[in-house]
């Protein structure tokens, strides 16, 4: 039976689950005119039998689905021939694939061997007994359930507070999913760093000057030995995020107390909007913008004046970045500034201070927590961003603060090691967690220290 | 008395001295405001008139008129109609031919394979559509508009120039010639493009689409939304209504808040890493992608899920409890439903937000060449803002051009999705 | 209506209107009640108020209000809440300009100076006429920094030593040097709020001016704070002119020469401290300093 209409049976075994406990604690209490007798109403008993049909079944369900690959593909490997068990990993990963596809009638790698073909007929059984399985074993659950919460139905027994305890427990699984995730993201990236660290020192990594992450096919290939140090890679990030940072907190922040201090309400109704629109538009799109136009601008203008610009420079980059981050940052400013109280700025017009000497020197030093709080959460933002570098930064790791050449930043390396072909448990491609380690742990070491310093501002004035 | 009144002169006069120096600051300040904004509104305008001129055109198409003879002997020499044997004749030969009659002073074999070329390779496929819907047409001539080649396509926008000399351009003088000839006919002409919007990704631009992207975004959006509202709304209730103030919540709601900041990079990293290699899910299937941007939006569902249960006053919440109600009866009755146009805004800017992100995506394997237009979550597929991705690679100038109209099209659902989310806030906002 | 009432009651001389009446047509309505007010005018007047009306949008917060305040005086204004005596005394030195909806018509004179003159400019006005707040509102800076944020932007020093001594003198005179003179560095808001408020009078006082407005300077402070305040406006006088709003009558009577009651956006009555609290000749007055209302 196949996972879908078993789904659709199930549910309609609640349906039936819920009209039967409704309709016995009715009975149970002699009709309508009974419901006064009944510890709740007839409708969380009816609730009550759905739960215990469907969810012990959809338990199993998803157990059974998450893992049943898994066992399938190891029972079906338990019986290959012995040759093909003592092959190595990845041969032995690229012959169940082939079964695999054998089975499910695609297109297999090479030739079907009889072997092969009883493999395939052999996973398929397997699969199929599973599937009976499975469906048995969750019908017959969802009975089961329905049996007991039916037996269980009486006028003292208070269904409401059980469907509510489950309701609840539902409510409180899904707001441990936020918690889940930050383990899964930090097991997933150390895991497999890990395993880079033991193929590559972590001091190397760290500190290595130099990265060229492909590694030799054949022993004698030239130049391409494998060289994982990380530090081009965090100065071209920085240098990129710098660049980003000079163009967004420059406009960013005097935008907002332009339109906050300065500007008439028209002003402010038409560009405050217009200036936001730049942060709903996707990150792909500001990498095509830095690709296609602001990138050949640079280089065209800059050899008019005589400077050799890379065509993948990190002055573009930066640049768009920049521009993405304004709305960033002068949401994040013009929030801070209006959380000044008034009293300050009184205070300071009242000693015979003009506009912009309030703002310079009241205003901005008031606020100024809360302003780099904003702009440690661009950092960690800029640091992550990966299109608009994918797209229009280079792939080779200088080490250069020069924002006319090419440099490459840790998202790009990661997207590059893990799109297209990969090979697993190889170097390179495991490099890609392990910066996906570093970038997570700066990201969120800045974030949590950014959280933590707006918190506190915010307080202060509150 | 005197003496203090001369000080006193002295400080204002003093005042006055420094008047003008402060306020040249004070303007100077303000024109750095100003120019601030400008430059910020200038980045605005350049992005969308650099998207716009460059895209624009590809919502037109150039096609080209052929004189095109449906002989019997090409497409069914044994006259049974058999529609196995009609889908499998030789049309590409069909559009030779009529090309042949069209110029029959080129003989040259080279010539001859460039003239073809003026037409896209699509078009064998045009005719035999026709074909299979009205076989009657086998036998007679007809005049029929063909898809030309994206050559051909930019040289009449204009986006290959005429005059630039013939080595440094994709289009040579003798091709050149023969479209004039068209030209001179009036059997060239700027249609409609639909293939541009139903047909998958090629590796023709003229025949490339954003159908299957388009598809792939929405089946990957609805796997978000299924997952993402209803345990988004979940977790705000209960951290808003439920929960009790312990280190436990505290450790959920810097959970949430740290989650919100984490780069989509790494979210795309846990998809590889759990999603694919660990529960043998399919790679590139909008499911994993729906799995991976769920986990990406629940912080912006519940941050905004959790605003929209505060801002309901205490006074229901008492009002539903003081007649006996149960907690969760009074949040399920009552707060819930006031919240909803709240949670929905969020929900529904959650959504634009996972609409527009790429870069985990790349990560699961989104980035493959898929033609197909997916039929489910389980196909695999590309979605749109990767399918941007993808082109931005192409050297092609087509692409170019199919890639901002691909922006385009991606710019207006987000357009329209945050539309929909303020109207939602203008129209349900509430004052307590 | 007892305010129309109660002022025609009063009776008394109109000799001080005339002189503006024709300025200001366009609000005779409200003429009527001007001029009963007793002792607007004072001999060696320093600000000069005249039919000063303000509104905050659609409200009429300030109705012809005529107010002397003489040289070397403490003039206080008492009056219920919202009796518009705060927004008067923001009008003093357009303090108003930084609430968008309020609009202020009539006469207000520094000196001879008309202080809403168009060409006249606020920045050397309101460092000629200072203010001190109801809360206490030191920057978020040092001792240091907040008193010499006024002479610095001013350019009333030319360098370091002149602006310690400023510093320091202002301290002085503000009663607070021996209190924070060994922690200058520390952050002004850590100070309790009674030294708040004397730094932020020490403050005004670093730039020099020659009023000091002090819009309830007590009403946050305790007993003992407030009476150090109080005395120290009582030392002020000497070389200040102080004009100070306050909701306690005993404060008024103890600080002030003059006082002038206001009553919803009215001037009732302006008088000697003295002669308004033992004998006031009008009703409303009367009433409030008795405790009927307010």
């Amino acid at each position: 039976m196949p996972n879908t209409v078993l789904i659709l049976v199930l549910l309609g075994l609640m349906a039936v689950a819920y009209q039967l406990a409704r309709k016995r604690s009715l009975g149970v209490v002699g009709g309508g005119a009974g419901v006064r007798k009944l510890h709740s109403l007839p409708s969380y008993y009816g609730f009550y039998a759905a739960i215990w049909c469907g969810l012990p079944a959809l338990i199993v369900f998803g157990l059974w689905n998450a893992f049943q690959s898994t066992i399938i593909t190891d029972l079906m490997v338990a019986d290959l021939p012995a040759e093909v068990r003592s092959l190595g990993q990845a041969e032995l990963g690229l012959v169940v694939n082939d079964i695999r596809n054998l089975a499910e009638g695609n297109i297999t790698s090479g030739e079907v061997s009889p072997e092969m073909r009883a493999a395939a007929d052999h996973y398929l059984s397997l699969e199929q007994t599973s599937a009976a399985a499975l469906a048995v074993v969750v019908l017959s659950l969802a009975v089961l359930g329905t049996g007991l919460a039916w037996r269980l139905v009486s006028p003292k027994f208070r269904a409401r507070n059980q469907v509510e305890f489950v309701v609840k427990g539902l409510l409180i699984i899904s707001s441990t999913i936020a918690i889940f995730t930050t383990i899964g993201i930090v097991l997933s990236v150390l895991f497999e760093a890990i395993r880079f660290f033991e193929m590559i020192p972590f001091t190397e990594f760290v500190f290595g000057l130099d990265w060229s992450p492909q590694m030799a096919i054949r022993e004698d290939q030239v130049g391409s030995s494998g060289a994982f140090g990380a530090i081009p890679l965090f100065a071209g990030t920085l240098l990129i995020s710098f660049i980003a940072m000079v163009v967004a907190v420059q406009i960013g922040l005097m935008s907002a107390i332009f339109l906050s201090e300065y500007a008439g309400k028209k002003m402010r109704a038409f560009a405050k909007p217009v200036l936001e629109v730049l942060a709903g538009i996707p990150t792909v799109v500001y990498g095509f913008f830095a690709a296609l136009t602001v990138a050949p601008f640079i280089r065209d203008n800059g050899s008019l004046i005589g400077l050799d610009v890379s065509s993948e420079s990190a002055l573009a980059a930066g640049l768009v970045m920049g521009i993405m981050i304004i709305p960033f940052i002068s949401s994040l400013s013009d929030d801070v500034i209006n959380a000044v109280p008034q009293a300050m700025r009184d205070a300071s017009y009242g000693v015979g201070a003009t506009q912009s000497e309030t703002i310079r020197q009241v205003i901005i030093p008031a606020a100024l927590p809360g302003i780099v709080g904003g702009v440690l959460l661009a950092v960690s933002r800029a640091i992550g961003e990966t299109m608009i570098v994918v797209m229009a930064a280079g792939l080779s790791a200088n080490m250069t603060a020069n924002p006319l050449q090419s440099v490459t930043t840790v998202t790009v390396q990661i997207v590059t090691l893990l799109v297209g072909d990969q090979e697993f448990d190889s170097p390179k491609t495991l490099a890609a967690f392990a910066l996906g380690l570093m970038l997570f742990v700066v990201t969120l070491a800045l974030n949590v220290i950014a959280l933590h310093v707006v918190r506190k501002y915010r307080e202060q004035y509150e | 008395m005197s003496n203090q009144n001369q000080t006193e002169k002295r400080a204002i006069d003093l005042v006055n001295a420094s008047l003008k120096k402060r306020y040249a600051k004070e303007r100077r300040f303000r024109h750095v405001g100003q120019a601030a904004v400008i430059m910020g509104l200038l980045f605005v305008s350049f992005l969308f008139i650099s998207i716009i001129g460059n895209g624009y055109t590809a919502f037109e198409h150039t096609f080209v008129r052929l004189n095109i003879e449906f002989s019997e002997q090409e497409i069914d020499p044994e006259g049974k109609r058999d529609p196995q044997a009609l889908s499998t004749a030789n049309y590409a030969g069909l559009v030779k031919a009529a090309m042949r009659a069209e110029f029959p002073d080129v003989k040259a074999r080279k010539d001859k394979r460039a003239l073809y070329k003026l037409i896209s390779s699509g078009a064998s496929l045009a005719l035999r559509e026709m074909v299979l819907a009205n076989p009657e047409i086998i036998g007679t001539k007809k005049e029929v508009w063909l898809v030309a080649d994206d050559d051909i396509d930019m040289l009449i926008k204009g986006h290959i120039d005429r005059n630039v000399p013939e080595s440094d351009r994709r289009v040579s003088d003798k091709v050149i010639g023969w479209v004039e000839q068209f030209e001179s006919k009036g059997a060239v002409e700027k249609q409609f493009n639909t293939t541009f919007f139903t047909n998958g990704d090629s590796r023709e631009p003229e025949l490339a689409g954003i159908g299957g992207a388009v598809m792939g975004s929405l089946y990957m959006l609805l796997v978000t939304l299924a997952l993402s509202f209803p345990i988004g709304v979940a977790a705000a209730v209960y951290l808003e209504e439920f929960a009790p103030q312990n280190r436990w919540t505290d450790l959920i709601e810097v959970n949430i808040n740290n989650l919100a900041a984490v780069p989509s990079i790494v979210f795309g990293l846990l998809g590889l890493a759990m999603f694919i290699n660990f529960f043998g899910l399919p790679r590139s299937a909008p499911l994993v992608g729906g799995l991976v941007l769920t986990l990406m939006t629940l912080p912006t569902i519940i941050i905004a899920s959790r605003a929209a249960l505060k801002s309901v006053p205490p006074s229901i919440r008492e009002a539903a409890l003081g007649i006996g109600a149960s907690k969760m009866q009074m949040v399920f009755n009552h707060v819930l439903p006031l919240a909803m146009p709240g949670m929905l805004t969020g929900t529904i800017i959650g959504m634009a937000q996972a609409l527009g992100e790429s870069a985990p995506l790349l990560m699961i394997g989104m980035v493959a060449f898929i033609v197909d237009i997916p039929g489910g979550p389980f196909d695999p597929a590309t979605v749109l803002p990767v399918q941007v991705y993808l082109w931005a690679d192409s050297p092609e100038r087509a692409f170019v051009e199919r890639t901002s109209a691909a922006i385009m099209v991606l710019l207006g659902f987000l357009f329209i999705m945050n539309f929909l989310a303020i109207i939602l806030r203008r129209r349900f906002e509430r004052r307590w | 209506m007892d305010t129309a009432t109660a002022v025609d009651e009063m009776g008394g001389d109109m000799s001080q209107t005339v002189a503006t009446e024709g300025a200001f047509d366009h609000e005779k309505a409200s003429q009527a009640f001007v001029g009963k007010v007793g002792e607007i005018a004072v001999d060696n007047p320093r600000m000069t108020a005249r039919k000063v009306n303000v509104y905050y949008g659609e409200k009429h917060a300030i109705q012809d209000v005529n107010l002397d305040i003489g040289k070397n005086e403490v003039i206080s204004m008492i009056g219920p809440s919202g009796c518009g005596k705060s927004t008067f005394l923001r009008c003093l030195n357009r303090m108003n300009d930084t609430i968008d909806i309020c609009r202020v018509a009539g006469e207000i004179k520094l000196d001879g100076q008309d202080v809403y003159d168009k060409k006249l400019d606020v920045v050397p006005l309101r460092a000629q006429v200072g203010m001190v707040f109801q809360k206490p509102n030191p920057f978020p800076k040092s001792i240091y920094d907040n008193i010499a944020y006024g002479p610095k932007i001013h350019g009333l020093v030319s360098n370091k030593a002149d602006l310690d001594e400023v510093v320091e003198s202002s301290l002085r005179r503000a009663g607070l040097w021996s209190e924070v003179k060994d922690y200058l560095d520390q952050p002004g808001t850590g100070l309790s709020g009674g030294q708040q408020q004397r730094l932020c009078i020490a403050r005004t006082i670093a730039v020099s001016p020659e009023v000091i407005l002090m819009d309830e300077p007590c009403s946050a402070l305790d007993p003992i704070a407030t009476a150090k305040i109080e005395e120290l406006i009582d030392e002020l006088r000497e070389n200040y002119t102080i004009a100070i709003v306050t909701h306690s009558m005993q404060q008024a009577a103890r600080v002030s020469q003059r006082t002038a009651y206001f009553h919803l956006g009215k001037l009732i009555e302006v008088g000697n401290t003295d002669d308004i609290f033992t004998n006031p000749s009008h009703k409303l007055t009367e009433d409030y300093i008795t405790g009927r209302f307010g």
